[in-house]
């Protein structure tokens, strides 16, 4: 009887799969850098996502489109009213009844608002706005709690735990069950979207969490969903939501 | 655009160690790599960096193509007077990028 507990108690405390990670054990993937890359994010002078930035501050003065207005003329000083935007992003859209990511967002703003041209994903210009934004809620928790998105949220967490593509893996197999271990030389990250945009040193150049997903799906051997489709941003809502209450670190550094 | 980042003191003691960082934007491509269309990118980048100081040159450095973008070089001087320091970085493609920061020495 003793035995058959013990092999019970055992079976019990080795899971095939170790699910969502606690609350309590999410950590910002800042931490399992080395040393020099932390001070490369940390330092200012540093850290080349900084261009990123100064662009999107100078981008955010420009005027644009047959409106013939800037950012600045609606939203004014961006250090001001941006403060905690990008913390909160995706967010609900009542107007399109859509989830929007912050790209989408300021996407939606040119084209309709602006009467712009929308900037196309991955571009200088998109990255540096979205990144200047995103830099006003550094240290900021990540809040997610608007019930609106609990579709987006269930979507992404479905897509998040479904396995896909050749390899026949899921995100959640690394993220949520390996995590610290390490895939050759790297150490497999939990994945929280605190730094986005930022400056990835493979790429060298700084790219949006869009691009961070598309590179996984190509490593899992699975045809990536198109950029700004409805599947990378329930996703990305997803992770801001796993990730809610870690502090925002935009411009981030990673290897 | 911000093409570079300068990291100096406003203000220095004489025959201190200062420390001075310097960030530029360049993509550095190599020359080696191919495009989407397999045809091979042709190289861009920085060759040389130079720190002056009151027109004499107190720094410099070739680059090569194995260095990654958007280069990062601190170092560190002395300095006896105030002045001016002048960083210019030359490359393929006509690139030239001029700063320059003032320091106080007392």
């Amino acid at each position: 009887m003793m035995r058959l507990r013990a092999l019970v108690m055992a079976t019990l405390a080795v899971p095939a799969l170790a699910g969502e990670i606690p609350l309590a054990e999410r950590r910002s993937d800042t931490l399992t850098m080395s040393s020099e890359l932390r001070a490369m994010q940390a330092d200012d002078a540093a850290n080349p996502a900084s261009f990123s930035v100064l662009d999107g501050e100078a981008l955010w003065r420009v005027r644009a489109g047959a409106s013939g207005k800037s950012c600045a003329d609606c939203h004014g000083d961006g250090a001001q009213s941006m403060r905690g935007v990008a913390a909160r992003y995706p967010a609900f859209d009542s107007a399109s009844g859509r989830v929007l990511d912050l790209e989408a967002k300021i996407n939606q703003c040119r084209t309709e608002r602006q009467g712009s041209a929308a900037l196309p994903m991955e571009s200088r210009d998109l990255l540096g706005l979205a990144t200047y934004v995103g830099r006003q809620s550094r240290g900021l928790p990540i809040v997610s709690d608007d019930p609106r998105l609990a579709p987006a949220i269930d979507r992404g967490r479905a897509l998040f735990t479904a396995r896909q593509g050749q390899l026949n893996l899921s995100c959640a197999i690394c993220h949520d069950d390996h995590w610290g271990r390490k895939l050759g030389a790297a150490t497999v990250p939990q994945a929280h979207p605190t730094a986005y945009p930022l400056y990835r040193l493979e790429w060298q150049s700084v790219g949006s969490l869009q691009r961070r997903l598309r590179n996984c799906m190509v490593g899992m051997r699975a045809e990536p969903y198109p950029m700004g489709s409805d599947e990378f941003i329930a996703i990305e809502t997803y992770l801001m939501s796993r990730g809610r209450g870690l502090a925002m670190e935009t411009p981030g550094v990673r290897p | 655009m911000a093409r570079a980042l300068i990291n100096v003191p406003k203000i220095a003691k004489v025959g201190e160690i200062i420390e001075i960082k310097t960030l530029v934007s360049h993509p550095m491509e190599t020359g080696y790599r191919v495009g989407l269309g397999g045809e091979i990118l042709p190289r861009d980048i920085i060759q040389t960096f130079v720190c002056t100081f009151n027109g004499a040159q107190i720094y410099r450095a070739d680059f090569s193509p194995a260095v990654a973008a958007n280069p990062y070089l601190t170092f560190h001087t002395m300095l006896s007077e105030s002045g001016a320091f002048e960083f210019r970085w030359e490359g393929d493609n006509d690139f030239l990028l001029v700063e320059t920061a003032s320091i106080t020495v007392e």
